[in-house]
C-alpha cells in the first residue's frame, strides 16, 4: 500500500473504528443498552420509518420550511444589509434598534411566533428567519461599507451615479463574496433553526425526533440526526457550486 | 488687417479655487488657476504630490466640484462623450472580464450587448490588446492592465482623454512602452489629452505644453511649450534643459510666471 493511498483511506478507516466502537460500548458495558442505539439498527429503523411514509413526509415538510424562512430572512437580510450599507442615514435610524434586537436568540421568538401565526407552517417559517436575518444582515452590511471606493469613482467617472446604477454596477458584484460568505453560514443556522421551531409542534423533522425520543426510541432520533446531516451537506455542496459559477473571476 | 480665426479652446478654465473643510478646518487645494487647452493638444500637468493636480482632473470630470471659478469644455462634435479618465491604479472591475471591463463605459449608451462587444474588441486591437479579451483581470501584468485601462476610456470615444499619473506604478520598460504606445494612439485618433504627471522627463517626452503646479494652495507657476519633433529622444541635451526649468519652475516661490516660453 502507498503511502498517499493510506492518507486517503485515513477518513473511512477512521469512521469505521468509530462505527464498531459505538457497537461495542453497551457490549462492554460502557453504556446502558436502552440509552444508546446500535450503528446496526440503524437501516433497519430508517427502513420502517420511509416504509411508513413518515420520513419522506419530515422531510419535505422541513425542507419547505427550511427554504422558505432562509428565504425570507436572507432576503431579508441582503435587503436591509443593502439598505444600511448605501445610506449612512438609514444605518444612523436603526444602529440602535439593532443592538437591542440583536442579542436575543431565534427560539426567544417561540411565543410569539405562536401568537402571531400559530403552531403552523408560518409559524416555523417565522423563527428560521429569524434565525439567519442576523448573519446575513451584517455579512452584507459590512461588505457594501468596504467595497472599495475607488472602484464606486470609476462608475461615476463613466457616469453612473445614481444610487441604482451604484449597486448594479459596482456595490452587488464587489459585495458579493462578502454575502455569499454570510448565506453560507446562514444555511447552517437554518437548520438548527429548523429544529427549534418544529419542537414546538409544527410537523417535521424536530417533532418527529421529539415524539422519538418521548416513547425513548433512540434509534429514531439519530435516523433524522443523520438526516439533517445529509440534507445540509446536500444544501452545502449545492451552494458551493453555485458560488462557484458567480465567483469564477476570483483568482 | 488680419482676419484672425481661432476655435475656442476644448478646455477653458478660469480663476479656479478648491478648498475643503474638515473638521471645521478649511484647507484650499487650488487657487487663482487659469488654463487653456486647444483642440488636440497634449498638456501635461505636473508638480510635487499634493499640488492638486489629480483634483484638477476630477474637477474637469465632475467628480469634484469648484469653489470659484469657471470650467467650460468644448468638446470635439465628433467625439461621444466629452471625456474619459484612465487612472493611476487600471482599477479595473475584477468581476469582469478584460472586453466587458472596455465595454463598462457603453454600458450607459443605447448600443446593444453585440455592439458594445464589438466596440470593446476595437479599442482592445488599438491598445493591442484584443486576443486577452477573454481573461480576467488579476491575469494581467500591470502593464497590460494599465492598457485595458486606457482601452475603457477610448472606447467611449471621447473628446478629452483626461489621464492621472497612469504609468506611475509601472516598471522603467513598461512605462517607456506605454508612452510609445500612448503617442501612437493619440495621433492616430486625435483626441485632446491632459496628462498628470509628478515625472517631469515624462511630461517632456510626452506633451505639446506642459502646465507647471506648485505652491500651497496650488496655482500655475509656469506653462512651457515643448518644441521638439517626435518621435523626441529621452535624455538629449534639450531636453535636459527644459527638464531644469521645469523643475525650478515647479518649485518657485512667489509671483507665477505666465508668459510661455519656447524651448
Amino acid at each position: 500500500m502507498t503511502r498517499s493511498l493510506l492518507n486517503r483511506s485515513l477518513p473511512a478507516i477512521g469512521l469505521v473504528a468509530f462505527l464498531l466502537a459505538w457497537e461495542a460500548a453497551p457490549l462492554l458495558g460502557l453504556a446502558q443498552r436502552s440509552l444508546v442505539p446500535l450503528p446496526s439498527e440503524l437501516p433497519a429503523a430508517f427502513l420502517r420509518e420511509v416504509k411508513s411514509g413518515i420520513w419522506q413526509t419530515s422531510v419535505w415538510l422541513s425542507l419547505s420550511h427550511y427554504t422558505m424562512g432562509l428565504f425570507v430572512g436572507a432576503g431579508a437580510g441582503v435587503g436591509l444589509g443593502i439598505v444600511t450599507g448605501m445610506s449612512g442615514v438609514a444605518e444612523g435610524l436603526l444602529a440602535w434598534v439593532n443592538r437591542v434586537l440583536r442579542p436575543i436568540p431565534g427560539l426567544a421568538w417561540v411565543p410569539f411566533a405562536i401568537i402571531w401565526f400559530g403552531v403552523n407552517q408560518s409559524g416555523a417559517v417565522f423563527i428560521i428567519s429569524v434565525g439567519v436575518f442576523w448573519i446575513v444582515y451584517f455579512a452584507t452590511h459590512g461588505a457594501i461599507r468596504s467595497v472599495d471606493r475607488d472602484l464606486i469613482e470609476v462608475a461615476k467617472a463613466f457616469g453612473f451615479a445614481s444610487a441604482p446604477e451604484r449597486l448594479i454596477k459596482v456595490l452587488l458584484p464587489a459585495a458579493t463574496p462578502g454575502i455569499l460568505v454570510g448565506l453560507r453560514t446562514a444555511l447552517g443556522q437554518a437548520w438548527m433553526a429548523v429544529v427549534a421551531a418544529e419542537l414546538f409542534g409544527v410537523t417535521g423533522l424536530g417533532s418527529r425526533m421529539m415524539q422519538a425520543s418521548s416513547l425513548l426510541a433512540t434509534d429514531i432520533v439519530v435516523v433524522y440526526m443523520l438526516t439533517m446531516a445529509a440534507l445540509y451537506g446536500l444544501m452545502d455542496a449545492l451552494f458551493m457550486f453555485a458560488q462557484g459559477r458567480l465567483l469564477q473571476w476570483k483568482p | 488687417m488680419e482676419a484672425v480665426t481661432k476655435l475656442d479652446p476644448v478646455i477653458d478654465i478660469r480663476g479656479l479655487a478648491l478648498s475643503f473643510e474638515q473638521n471645521g478646518q478649511r484647507t484650499d487645494v487650488l487657487r487663482g488657476l487659469d488654463l487653456a487647452v486647444e483642440q488636440g493638444e497634449f498638456i501635461a500637468l505636473v508638480g510635487a504630490s499634493g499640488v492638486g493636480k489629480s483634483t484638477l482632473l476630477r474637477v474637469l470630470m465632475g467628480l469634484a466640484a469648484p469653489t470659484a471659478g469657471t470650467v467650460q469644455v468644448h468638446p470635439d462634435p465628433a467625439a461621444e462623450r466629452p471625456m474619459a479618465l484612465v487612472f493611476q491604479d487600471a482599477r479595473l472591475l475584477p468581476w469582469r472580464r478584460v472586453w466587458s471591463n472596455v465595454a463598462f463605459g457603453l454600458e450607459k449608451t443605447s448600443l446593444n450587448k453585440a455592439e458594445r462587444r464589438k466596440r470593446a474588441m476595437q479599442a482592445l486591437s488599438v491598445v493591442g490588446l484584443a486576443d486577452l479579451a477573454e481573461r480576467w483581470p488579476w491575469q494581467l501584468s500591470g502593464g497590460q492592465r494599465q492598457r485595458v485601462s486606457l482601452a475603457r476610456a477610448l472606447a467611449v470615444r471621447p473628446s478629452i482623454l483626461l489621464m492621472d499619473e497612469p504609468f506611475s506604478a509601472l516598471d522603467v520598460a513598461t512605462r517607456e512602452g506605454l508612452q510609445d504606445e500612448l503617442i501612437r494612439v493619440w495621433r492616430q485618433m486625435g483626441k485632446t489629452i491632459v496628462f498628470v504627471t509628478h515625472d517631469i522627463d515624462e511630461a517632456i517626452y510626452l506633451a505639446d505644453r506642459i502646465v507647471a503646479l506648485g505652491g500651497k494652495p496650488g496655482e500655475v507657476k509656469a506653462v512651457r511649450t515643448v518644441d521638439q519633433p517626435r518621435p523626441r529622444k529621452r535624455g538629449s541635451i534639450a531636453m535636459q534643459d527644459l527638464a531644469a526649468l521645469v523643475k525650478a519652475d515647479i518649485s518657485a516661490e512667489g509671483a507665477p510666471q505666465r508668459d510661455d516660453w519656447v524651448i
